[in-house]
């Protein structure tokens, strides 16, 4: 169809050279604009944005603050070699103020106003429960390095991921046989009676009664106490490993009470580093500790056998051989968790260029191609160790590590085996809908 | 407070809740989210300033009440499976119920004494809760799964995490208080509340049971903050213990300073306002609590009264 009087009748106008000309410039200088080169680039090289819900404020601030120079460490690494699927990455940092409520919120601001492509990086329980239910139902992947069992207990929902850190319940089981056969057959727990204290509460006796020891008593403490002495006393006497995992400003005076309470002669120590985490083993009060067992996810000191990653990993992030920023050696690190901000970004790299990632749009293949992950070889990206994981629970499991302290620093006397670890997964999330 | 025919203050607050009406078809989607939680927040604060503006009792634990209507409605749905409406229906009976008994106990009490024991009950309630792990999830919470938040109305269903119903369930819930707010204010029971708050003593000289009518007010404040509660666990699934600590009872002290003790609509600015001086400014340093703190010290100074205590101080007489 042809309109021989309208606007497109092209054979009444006259093509000079002089117009064609022009129409090639304009053309050109359309082309070399600089909008034009971020609007032809947009769909190649525009950053993947990652939403960090950072515990800036509030009780986690200590590890907030860690998290954020391991993350920045990461982004870094990925951005210098190429980033994710040739673009850079660009995090995004919202303050949770370690609450629940604000975690929502924020959650929520990620994927509706900086429209981010995933949320990461939360460390507190609470914090990520809270916000499980806003990241589900803007089905924005969500990836947590928190440990908690919250995310491989299957109650959570498709969107939640913990491919970074083994989570406590997995961690717990892996001590116990170490415990058994090294520590003693009788153990007395002590904990916080809250959450992160029935975690131990709860998985610790069967674990340990599969390896022929068991639980003789065990101690909640309120966490509102300041002062431990009278809880000492129901510690009983054929006692011969005492396992705590106290944290919170309070950790230095039970361990100084326990300390006065036993002098020279005390049963075996084992504890989670979770209580000193960026706390100086060395500071005054917890010379009793000398000579007792923790766990660490990663050790926080520089080891005789540490690998080339390991030894890359800890230069990139600014951590020395004592685990403290480097130039600052009362600035310690939370080490035994903020290499899973590390391993976690990596995953995302690995499931991004596995589904093809482009935007937003392909949120649901990321998530399916997380799933399809498996396992997690040791080296650059995985400085802490081989990890397997289950795509159907969403959670990795890992090596972990059981160090003396000895001379006043923490050395690693014993690395589990993943198997240690593995449990019989309690769901599935893979049959939920996307 | 003025006398004005009724026309003025409920055209004003059909006004309002028609421009938050209006504000669901424009704001850009995070805004809309925001929106939505304030306006559950803010039936929250509706219920504290009912006792707190307009009988004078300053209460330090009302968080209870938001928590006894967010784990009664969530632990319904969580351990007994049950509907929305009744879930609901379940968190209001247990803010209720909880308002009646500590009313009763909290109200043999006044001035300085009320704040330490209504704040010692809430702490109670928040350990009561820590200690039930089992059943509450503790300190970490509980996730009110999502296919069980779906409100069936005959054979329609409506699904609350959808972003568009979830804001209209905000509204619907907080257009039905802030009316009943208006009503109880204007009322003659309004009235003696009023006279309660500037003279227990006289009131009573007159005739009035000043105890019963305190005990009402704890008892329909109670029952409004559980409401909230309920509202907030339904709509955004999570409880928590935090909901419980003692930073949820001065919250909406603060929301109601800040938009105006004793004005109907003052929970909903103040609210709005805190809201959003911490969404931005949290944007732009870690010290943000620094900034809150200096805009309600600024506050204090400026509008003694509230932002709209204030403007109903020096412009508008009529507002309730």
């Amino acid at each position: 169809m042809t309109d021989k009087n309208g606007f497109f009748d092209l054979s009444r106008s006259a093509l000079t050279r002089r117009t064609a000309l022009k129409g090639l410039a304009a053309g050109a200088g359309l082309a070399v604009a600089p909008g034009f080169v971020r609007y032809s680039q947009a769909q190649s090289s525009a950053p993947i944005k990652i939403g960090f819900q950072s515990h800036r404020t509030g009780i986690g601030a200590a590890y907030g603050r860690w998290y954020e120079k391991t993350t920045a460490a990461a982004v870094k690494a990925i951005n210098d070699s190429g980033g994710i699927n040739g673009r850079p990455v660009d995090v995004i940092i919202e303050d949770d103020g370690t609450d629940p409520g604000r975690g929502a919120e924020v959650v929520g601001k990620f994927a509706s106003q900086h429209k981010t492509d995933i949320v990461y990086g939360t460390l507190f329980s609470h914090v990520v429960i809270g916000s499980a239910p806003a990241a589900g139902e803007a089905k924005m992947p969500y990836f947590v390095v928190s440990e908690g069992h919250h995310v491989a207990s299957t109650k959570l929902n498709r969107y939640i991921f913990q491919p970074g850190i083994t989570d406590v319940k997995s961690q717990i089981q892996s001590m116990a046989p170490w415990i058994a056969a090294n520590a003693g057959k009788k153990v007395t727990q002590i904990f916080p009676d809250f959450a992160f204290g029935y975690d131990h509460r709860d998985y610790l006796p069967p674990a340990l009664k599969a390896q022929g020891a068991e639980v003789i008593a065990q101690i909640a403490i309120p966490p509102t106490e300041s002062s431990f002495t009278k809880y000492f006393p129901q510690i009983p006497a054929e006692t011969e490993v005492i396992y705590h995992v106290m944290v919170g400003p309070a950790v230095l005076t039970f361990v100084k009470e326990l300390g006065e309470f036993y002098g020279s002669n005390r049963p075996q120590l084992f504890g989670f580093i979770d209580s000193l985490e960026a706390t100086d083993i060395n500071s005054p009060g917890l010379e009793f500790l000398d000579g007792s067992h923790f766990w660490e996810g990663s050790p926080r000191y520089a080891q005789p056998d540490d690998s080339p990653a390991q030894k890359a990993y800890r230069a990139a992030v600014g951590i020395d051989d004592n685990g403290a920023a480097v130039g600052d050696p009362k600035d310690v690190s939370t080490a035994a968790h903020m290499f899973g901000c590390w391993e976690t970004l990596y995953v995302v790299k690995k499931a991004m260029e596995d589904a093809g990632y482009k935007g937003p749009e392909d949120r649901a293949k990321l998530v399916e191609a997380t799933e399809a992950l498996t396992e997690f070889a040791e080296g650059p990206e995985h400085p802490q160790g081989p990890k397997t994981f289950n795509g159907k629970i969403h959670q990795c499991f890992g090596i972990q590590n059981i160090s003396k302290v000895e001379g006043g620093r923490l050395n690693v006397v014993h690395k589990t085996k993943i198997e240690d670890g593995l449990y019989e997964p309690e769901g599935d999330y893979t049959t939920q809908t996307l | 407070m003025k006398d004005a025919s009724p026309a003025k203050p409920y055209a004003l607050h059909l006004g309002v809740i028609a421009l938050l009406f209006g504000l669901s078809f424009v704001l850009p989607e995070y805004h809309h989210g925001l929106l939505a939680r304030i306006m559950v927040l803010a039936v929250f604060a509706m219920g504290y300033n009912l006792l707190f503006g307009y009988v004078g009792l300053l209460s330090l634990g009302h968080a209870m009440f938001f928590s006894a209507g967010l784990y009664g409605a969530g632990l319904a749905v969580i351990h007994l499976g049950w509907s929305v409406p009744a879930a609901f229906a379940a968190g209001l009976a247990c803010g209720a119920l909880l308002a009646l008994v500590i009313g009763l106990l909290a109200l043999r009490t006044s001035g300085v004494a009320f704040m330490i024991v209504t704040m010692m009950f809430a702490q109670v309630f928040y350990l009561v809760i820590l200690y039930f792990a089992a059943w509450t999830g503790g300190d970490q919470g509980m996730v009110v799964p999502q296919p069980m938040r779906v409100l069936v109305l005959g054979s329609t269903s409506l699904d609350l995490t959808n972003p568009t119903v979830r804001y209209m369930s905000a509204l619907a819930l907080f257009s039905i208080v802030l009316l009943i707010s208006l009503a109880i204010v204007r009322s003659g029971y309004g009235r003696v509340l009023v006279a309660i708050r500037e003279n227990e003593e006289r009131t009573k000289m007159l005739g009035y049971d000043t105890f019963s009518n305190k005990l009402a007010a704890v008892v329909i404040s109670g029952s409004i903050c559980a409401a909230s509660g309920a509202a907030y666990a339904l709509l955004f699934g999570y409880v928590g213990s935090s909901f419980a600590s003692v930073q949820y009872s001065i919250l909406p002290l603060l929301w109601v300073l800040l938009g105006g003790a004793a004005t109907t609509l003052g929970p909903l600015i103040g609210t709005l306002f805190m809201y959003y001086v911490i969404d931005v400014a949290s944007g732009y340093t870690s010290a943000y609590l620094l900034i809150v703190g200096i805009a309600l010290i600024l506050l204090v100074l400026f509008f003694p009264r509230g932002i709209l205590g204030s403007i109903r101080q020096r412009w508008l007489g009529w507002l309730p």
